[in-house]
């Protein structure tokens, strides 16, 4: 398993989780998440500097280091493509020209669904100011393969609602971006639970995405130890390729040999 | 003069530059982008960089999200 790496933007990582940094209780417990989930693509938000605010408390990127983590700028709350490209060159100035981003435009505060047209519109601008485009999406195939042909180095789709925890709602849908696809695909929002991440891998998927399912869990850090090792999990089990199932029993034990 | 800084309005001295602002709000060295009117004000140019009234001035980092 050494060799099966993570390649995105022509970048190999050993982990196919990747974890945002919302809604922990402090820095501390956001660190020691991160940790445990072995992840080494972590997002972040960009958002104004609060005026007045305590000059003493961490940065995020303190306590989350671009030295050690690849940091994955996010455009969430953008609902137009404008708000996003302009997000996404305040990341890249503050992250000294790194330039992987994560491109959401939402469409509706109710269901957080991406708005196609304007992420569609966004990627093209970004791509061609020469950024490295992580792309959420609906779980369209023709849109998802769209995105990948205009050259979103990965595409994203949301397998529930975003911070839902509703699992993988349409895996059918999946199945069928992930086979098309020649750019790593990623679910990105939806998942809830470690037996959720480890159905997303055995899909085929190449990594998740998550960040409520980890930072709502009651106990974060060891719900992350979990996630880490779902994904490891659904990862295997998707290479050593599953049983067939049957309609009947089949016996495990050898029929010869019954001394009764 | 006045500029607007994250939305709110502000006193600022003339001839005020980025640098200058970022040392009165005590954030100079940290992680942060500077945007006025909605175009990027580069690191190399903040200590070069002033202000003119009105500017709407956004000074941005990195927060947890998803």
């Amino acid at each position: 398993m050494q060799d099966d790496k993570l390649i995105i933007a022509g970048k190999a990582y050993n982990s196919r989780l990747l974890v945002g940094t919302g809604k922990y209780k402090d820095m501390d417990e956001t660190r020691d998440a991160i940790e445990a989930s072995g992840a080494e693509i972590v997002t972040v938000a960009i958002r104004r500097t609060n005026i007045g605010q305590n000059p003493d408390e961490p940065n995020l990127l303190d306590v989350i280091s671009p030295d050690k983590y690849t940091i994955l700028p996010n455009t969430a709350g953008c609902y137009t493509a404008k708000d996003a490209v302009r997000t996404c060159q305040l990341a890249r100035e503050l992250l000294d020209g790194h330039d992987l981003v994560k491109l959401e435009v939402l469409g509706d505060q109710k269901t957080l669904y991406p708005n196609m047209v304007d992420t569609i519109e966004a990627a093209e601008i970004l791509i061609k100011d020469g950024f490295k485009v992580m792309v959420y999406t609906s779980d369209d195939p023709i849109i998802a393969k769209h995105l990948e042909e205009m050259g979103c180095v990965a595409v994203m789709p949301l397998a529930g609602l975003i911070g839902s925890g509703l699992g993988i709602c349409n895996p059918h849908n999946i199945r069928l971006i992930k086979e098309n696809a020649r750019v790593p695909i990623l679910v990105d929002a939806g998942v809830g639970t470690a037996s959720d991440a480890a159905i997303a891998m055995e899909l085929g998927c190449d990594a998740v995405l998550m960040n409520t399912a980890i930072a709502g869990a009651k106990k974060p850090v060891l719900m992350a130890s979990a996630m880490k090792k779902a994904i490891e999990a659904g990862r295997e089990s998707f290479l050593a390729g599953r049983m067939p199932k049957k309609a009947y029993a089949s016996a495990s034990s050898p029929i010869d040999g019954t001394f009764f | 003069m006045k500029i607007f800084l994250n939305g709110e309005a502000k006193e600022i001295i003339d001839s005020c530059t980025v640098m200058d602002l970022l040392t009165e709000m005590d954030i100079v060295g940290q992680r942060l982008a500077v945007e006025v009117n909605e175009e990027i004000v580069s690191k190399s140019r903040h200590a070069d960089y002033s202000f003119n009234e009105d500017d709407k001035v956004e000074i941005v980092h990195a927060i947890g999200g998803g």
